[in-house]
This record gives C-alpha cells, structure tokens and sequence, in this order.
C-alpha cells in the first residue's frame, strides 16, 4: 500500500507504539524489579524506572543461593537444566520425526498409511491427557529426576512428523530417482539430499521446539521432586512460595529476565537462516 | 559401449497392461528416440530401461547382460530427466561429482572428468554456482555433464528439451546431437515431437497406446509409414486422409476423383496424401476451394475442404503464392507419393 496521507500514518504508528507499551511493559516490569533492593519492592508505588542494585541481584541469584533463607538449588543449575531438557526435546523429537517422516514418505512397507494415521492420531492427544499413564510409565522405568524423565515422553511428535512429511512431499520425485541413478542408497540420499533440502524446515522446527520444551511446566513438576533437577519455569513458581517471608521480587524478577534469556538467544540465532531459507526458494 | 536388446517387454498396473510385448535391437553407438502422443507408454518403456519402473515380464539386455534385476545405478547408465532433477543445495560441480563420489573414485579422477565435461559443455565457468542462479538452457548443459562424467555404457533422455523455449530447443538439440556423435554412447530419448524425434534419431520408435507402430529411420518413416498413425504423426503439416474406393493401381475419393497409385488394393482403404507432396496442375484429380491462407514465409499453407465434401485438408506450396482466399484449384502428385492403408487396420497396404 502506497498512500500518502499523514493522519494515517500518524494513526497508524500510535497503534503500533501502543502495541509494543502493551507487549514491552510486563518486561520492563521484569527489568526493573531486578534492578531493586528486596525492600523497595514491597512499597507501594512499586517503581517505575531501574534502580542500582541489577548487578548485585544478578550475582546473588546466578551464584548464591538464590533466594535467601532456603534451600533452592542456584539458579544457574536450573538454567542449565532448562537447556539440556529444551535442547533434548528439540533434537529430538527433529530427529524422530525425521526419520520417521522419510520412512512414510519414501518406504512402500504394509500397513504405510496405517502407521501414519496412527501416528497422526496421538496429535489430539496432549501431554495433559495421558499424563497419569505416561507418569506410571516414566515411574516404573525409574527415570523419575533424570533427563531421560524429563525429555522422552515429550519428544515423539505427531506434528513434526506430519510437517515433514509435507516437506518431503513437495520434494520432487526426480530428485531420488536422480540419487538413485548416482548410486545413492536411502540413507545416503537421506543425509545429501533430503537433509539440506529441508534444513529451513528444520531451522524453523528447532526454534518452536526449543521454546516448547523451555517452557514445560506441568511435565517437569511432576517428574522432578529433587531440588537439583528443577527446572528454571518451575522454580520461578516455586519461588513465591518458598519462602516462609514475603516474595523476594528482586530475586525472582532476574530469575525470570535470566529465564526469557535462552529463547530470546535461539530465536536470535536461527532468524537467520530462517530468512536466509526463505530467499532461497526452489527444490 | 554396449547395445540395447529390449525382449517383449511389458508393463501392467494392476490388471491395465500399458505397454505391450515391446522388442527392439539398439545398436552399440546408435541414437534411437522414442516418440509418441502422451500417454502412449513411452515415458514408462524409458524409466524401464533405467530400472526406475519395475518389468512386469519381458527381458531388457545392455550390452549382454540382463539387467531386469539390477538397481539404476549398477546398469551403467545415466539418465536426463525432463525438470534436470539437479541438487538445488549443491554448486554445478558437486552435482556433476555426486555420482562419481558414491563411487568411491578418487579425487583426482573426479576433477579431471567434472572439467572435462565442463569444457565440452562449455559450463567451466560456471562449476561454482549454484543450480537457481543458472539459465534453462545452462541447468540443462549441467543435467546433461552429470551424464556424461559418468562415462555410462548407455545415455537416457526423458524429454529434456521440453522447459526451453523454442530457439533454444533447436539449438540444444543440435548439439544433444553433436555430442552423441563425438561420444558415440548409444543413446535413448524420449519426445513427443516429431520434429525433434526426426531431426535427433538414427531410429525412430513410434508407439501409440502401448504397441511399437513402427521402428525405422526417419526417412522410412517417412517415405513408408505402416499405419496411419505414423503416416499422421510424422511430417508437418500432418497428412490428409480420406476414406477411398481402391481399384487396382488407382482409388476414388468421396467426391468421385480418381487418383492414380502405386500400390495396388481393391475394395475400402484409406488414402493418405502428405501436403508437401500435392503440386498445382490444372488437369489433376483432386479439387479444392482455399478458405484459409497461411503464409509462412517459406511456405503458403492452403487449407480448405475437399471439393464436393466438407472433408478438410491442407496443401503446403513452395515460396509465397499468389493464391487467394476463395480460389478453385486442382492438385495432382506422383502415384508413388499416394499412401494407401487398409480401411479395417490402418496398416499400411504392400
């Protein structure tokens, strides 16, 4: 749209200033709550602008003990759990779904478009649904307070596995028969040929999944009881309650900042080639 | 190097039998295309040949072996298709090398035979791009390198002039041409123009609904088509039919004309007469009024009906005619040029 009438526009970019006050303020909130004494949190008007204390909350909730008079786990333990749960359920429910998207896609076994229905299926099944059997399972198998407890029940992946398997559909035939007259067997075509044809996809996959996973709540409270394994989601939660005092804001509020940090960093970094991938069209 | 033997192949999707008891013998060296309307099978013979489509039963042999049960890339072939199947993600290089990589050859060999081929496709400056950033015709000229690194016992065309427009097509197909001479690999290719099939083969395969109508060398095709079929297939403009009465070595057309042949029948056939070969001759057979002029420069094309019916055909005259729209005029040609064909087969008659 070309116009050229200044009230429009004047219009149109107050919205627009509108809507990022609305979406920016709960973090600039965050911010500046992190940058307080633990005291000045607690009065009222609670502030508005940053105040002198962000890097001593900052070295007292990455290093220390976090909040003060309990027993949490430090809050860098429970960043990096975060990410090795995030990054486990990410690559791999990619991985799976890759593989088994390439075994629907280019396979003629019994039963193909079985096994895909099936697989389609448990898309309208969440987490919440089979959570209890699912809880019994992980229990029995005892990976309760393990990673392995965290990831597995949440990386097999109807949607991913249907995505694609959009994606190698729109892969033409020529292409692996191509490969097939160059000599390729499947997994060799699957790692030359379909891997990089789709590498956009899973660019795009890798940033949803990865923020997915970061935000588990309901899974990782379930599964973790011990302290150490927390996860950063469930432990901001915790943390207003933990302590027989008023919320530590100060402390929480950088939690928090800390935990929107590694998303922010992943989408950062794959926005990229996610561009890039989109300016490079034909297959 | 090695021949092609094609033993009755055939070719059933479920109980739908597409292509029938298809037997030819390819010689070492020999350029031969298969040429047909689509859906006459002749995609499904090719991909056969390079095993990417199984065979129902019958037997193909490259060179003397029978390759029925080996994969694409153990029959010594190589093979390009219509879109040039090329790896969007790899340079013009890394495609061409691609086969020869799976192969295990070394290094060396691999740069020697991608530059080799670069040079005689006139891509060299090219090997660093990638396949988006090139032309159609150049996207072609790397279809065909990757073939040709190979150095394959046989080469196989799957109608890969067909995304190119018209001046690079004929220009293409010269030197799809040339460049089989001068490698001398027994070539199949696969088109649906006549003109392409007729300019490129030694051989030609015409098949129409799964059946092989006739396999000769283009001007056979040309000077003796054995159907009707191939009479109208090859040849621009297509041939005019008309249903006739033969009697001995002349037949009566609908409108009572008599023309002399050839070849002697009695009784109903079909009578075939190639535009081209109708010359202007006040005293000849056959009449007919002009309602469309199409002046080719070359050529003037006469279209109009046949006089005393409402059969339409056409005549091609040399040069720039002086004829105009709403002209009377008489035709006759050599009674060696007349084709006739029997009136139940369509086979062409002695």
């Amino acid at each position: 749209m070309v116009e050229n009438r200044p009230l429009l526009s004047i219009l149109a970019h107050i919205v627009l200033l509108l809507g990022v006050a609305i979406v920016a303020l709960p973090v600039w909130i965050t911010f500046v709550g992190a940058s307080h004494e633990a005291e000045r949190m607690l009065q009222t008007p609670i502030p508005m602008l940053p105040g002198d204390q962000f890097f001593v909350n900052l070295r007292q909730t990455l290093w220390g003990s976090g909040l003060e008079g309990t027993n949490t786990a430090p809050v860098w333990m429970m960043l990096m759990n975060s990410m090795v749960m995030a990054l486990m359920i990410a690559i791999g429910k990619i991985a799976i779904s890759l593989l088994s998207a390439f075994a629907i896609v280019y396979f003629k076994f019994p039963f193909r478009m079985g096994f895909f229905w099936m697989i389609f299926i448990t898309l309208m099944l969440p987490v919440e649904v089979r959570i209890l059997p699912t809880f019994e399972v992980i229990a029995d198998l005892g990976m309760l307070n393990s990673y392995w407890g965290l990831t597995v029940p949440l990386i097999a992946s109807a949607t991913a596995t249907f995505m694609f398997r959009q994606v190698f559909l729109t892969i033409p035939d020529e292409m692996l028969e191509s490969a097939r007259i160059d000599g390729a067997g499947p997994m060799r075509f699957f790692w030359d040929i379909v891997i990089p044809l789709s590498r956009t996809n899973i660019a795009a996959l890798f940033v949803i999944l990865f923020i997915y996973g970061w935000n588990q709540y309901l899974w990782p409270l379930l599964i973790t009881t011990d302290t150490d394994m927390m996860t950063i989601v469930v432990s901001i939660k915790q943390m207003l309650e933990a302590a027989e005092q008023s919320p530590q804001w100060n402390i929480i509020m950088m939690t928090a900042l800390l935990a929107m940090i590694p998303p922010i960093f992943v989408v950062i970094a794959m926005q990229k080639l996610f561009v890039q991938g989109l300016t490079e069209t034909d297959k | 190097m090695a021949g092609i033997t094609l033993d009755s192949l055939t070719k059933s999707y479920g109980p739908t039998e597409v292509l029938h008891h298809i037997g030819a013998d390819i010689e070492d060296g020999e350029f031969v295309v298969i040429v047909g309307p689509s859906g006459c099978g002749k995609s499904t013979l090719l991909r056969m040949i390079a095993g990417l489509e199984s065979i129902t039963s019958g037997e193909v042999f490259i060179g003397d072996k029978m390759v029925n049960g080996l994969e694409p890339a153990d029959r010594d072939i190589a093979m390009v298709f219509q879109n040039y199947a090329l790896y969007p993600h790899m340079t013009v290089r890394q495609n061409m090398a691609y086969g020869l990589k799976i192969r295990k050859m070394p290094k060396a060999e691999i740069d020697r035979r991608v530059q080799e081929a670069a040079e005689i496709l006139e891509i060299a400056q090219y090997l660093d791009r990638k396949p988006r950033q090139l032309s159609g015709g150049q996207r072609q000229r790397v279809a065909m390198g990757r073939a040709i690194v190979r150095d394959p016992q046989v080469f196989l065309f799957d109608e890969p002039l067909s995304n190119l427009d018209a001046k690079l097509r004929v220009q293409m197909r010269l030197e799809i041409r040339k460049l089989q001479k001068r490698l001398g690999v027994t070539s199949i290719f696969v088109t649906h123009d006549q003109v392409e099939a007729m300019t490129l083969g030694d051989r030609l395969m015409v098949l129409n609904g799964g059946y092989v109508e006739q396999f000769g060398t283009p001007i056979e095709l040309y000077e003796r088509p054995a159907s009707v079929f191939v009479a109208g297939f090859i040849g621009s403009p297509a041939m005019n039919f008309f249903r006739a009465t033969a009697d001995g070595l002349s037949v009566t057309l609908p409108n009572g004309a008599v023309v002399p042949t050839a070849q002697s029948a009695r009784g109903g056939v079909i009578c075939g007469l190639r535009p081209e070969h109708l010359v202007r001759d006040p005293s000849g057979p056959i009449e007919m009024e002009v309602e469309l002029l199409e002046h080719l420069g070359g050529v003037t094309l006469l279209h109009g009906p046949l006089q005393g019916t409402d059969q339409q055909m056409v005549i091609s005259l040399e040069g720039i005619s002086e004829v105009q729209i709403g002209d009377r005029l008489r035709f006759s040609l050599p009674p060696e040029l007349v084709h006739l064909f029997d009136a139940q087969t369509d086979r062409r008659i002695g």
